[in-house]
């Protein structure tokens, strides 16, 4: 009877230990949580990496401190996203007409062994010329990466080539280089026009 | 230029007549292609895409199998996938399977006809013909218009 009881407590025992360590991992690694404040870009300010543009200039988070700016990942061996997100942005940029004409656009490319300045050129040269192209040695795409909160990988094709999967979002920031907002790959254009004039009048609410 | 296009709508009109023609036969013939369009592409190296609606205007499911096209050596049904955290990836999307009355849409940031390794450059204002394999052994083959590196639709 007695050694029954035992039994019976131990077991409630051990079940309420599992119940307390599984929602402790719920709670701390698992579904339930937060989502770390980490995954947010960096303010361009505390970001560091120096890439070249497709003019062959020296260029940094530095460079676009002081102007709104857009910034983007991607690589032009992308035969899908990547030309879309380009003519999009174009797009954009054509309907902010000089609304745009002070902003930074920057695109940075994730396939640095292909991208060079010059392919970066001829590429960015079909698309609004607000763009810019940004490469420069995988360790500095790396780092420019970090900041930004992107991510990007390098995935073997059938065909012995290879694709980059990366993040396809466009990243907006004023003038101060604080984040403003992102642009998700697929929110339709009407929702991205509203979301760069944010962009741009926070700089004019700043200045004033 | 001209003469391709005019062959693309006597080709479109003739699948048409085919699958209204013959409503009870299920297969290829009963496939309309509609707003066929693709990027012109900087020389060969990099891979180009084409993006069309594919519909079934038969009264069987069919499966679109394959593609080929004397323009690139491996042509391909992908699918580009962006995840919750915004980060996009692309894959071979297998066999599309198109059910009786539906249309299967090849458009940017979804499935596409990626042209690997291509035999020569897309130049914009030029077509090329696709030809899409069927599960019934049936082919249907469309030209494809290449429109500028920043089109983005068949009319742009």
């Amino acid at each position: 009877m007695q050694r029954r009881h035992v039994v019976q407590y131990g077991a409630a025992g051990v079940g309420a230990v599992a119940l307390m360590l599984g929602f402790g991992w719920w709670r701390v690694d698992g579904p339930g949580a937060p989502k770390p404040a980490s995954q947010r870009p960096l303010p361009l300010s505390a970001m560091e990496f120096r890439l070249t543009d497709h003019e062959g200039n020296e260029v940094g988070p530095g460079t676009v401190i002081g102007r709104p700016t857009m910034v983007f990942f991607g690589f032009t061996y992308c035969p899908d996203v990547c030309p879309t997100t380009l003519s999009d942005i174009s797009g954009w940029l054509e309907d902010l007409g000089d609304e745009a004409a002070q902003m930074n656009v920057a695109f940075i490319t994730v396939d640095p062994a292909r991208d060079t300045v010059d392919a970066m050129a001829e590429y960015v040269g079909y698309f609004h010329p607000a763009i810019r192209g940004w490469t420069g040695p995988e360790d500095q795409i790396a780092r420019a990466a970090e900041g930004f909160r992107a991510s990007f990988e390098r995935v073997p094709t059938e065909g012995g080539g290879y694709t980059m999967n990366h993040t396809a979002s466009v990243f907006l920031f004023d003038a101060e280089g604080e984040l403003v907002t992102m642009i998700d790959y697929h929110e339709p254009r009407e929702f991205a026009v509203p979301k760069i004039r944010r962009a741009l009048t926070e700089d004019v609410e700043g200045a004033t | 230029m001209v003469k391709k296009l005019r062959y693309t709508n006597a080709l479109a009109v003739l699948l048409t007549v085919v699958g209204l023609s013959a409503p009870a036969l299920a297969g290829s013939e009963d496939v309309v292609v509609e707003n066929a369009w693709s990027r012109a592409s900087i020389g060969v190296n990099r891979p180009g895409a084409a993006y069309m609606t594919v519909r079934n205007t038969g009264e069987d499911a069919l499966t679109l199998t394959g593609l080929a096209t004397p323009l690139a050596v491996m042509p391909q049904i992908h699918e580009t996938k962006t995840n919750s955290d915004g980060v996009s990836s692309m894959a071979p999307a297998g066999e599309i399977t198109i059910e009786p009355g539906q249309s299967v849409a090849l458009e940017p940031g979804g499935l596409h006809a990626m042209l690997m390794k291509l035999q020569e450059p897309m130049i914009e204002g030029e077509t090329f013909p696709l030809t899409l394999a069927f599960s019934d052994g049936g082919e249907v083959t469309v030209e494809v218009p290449i429109l500028g590196i920043a089109a983005r639709g068949p009319e742009s």
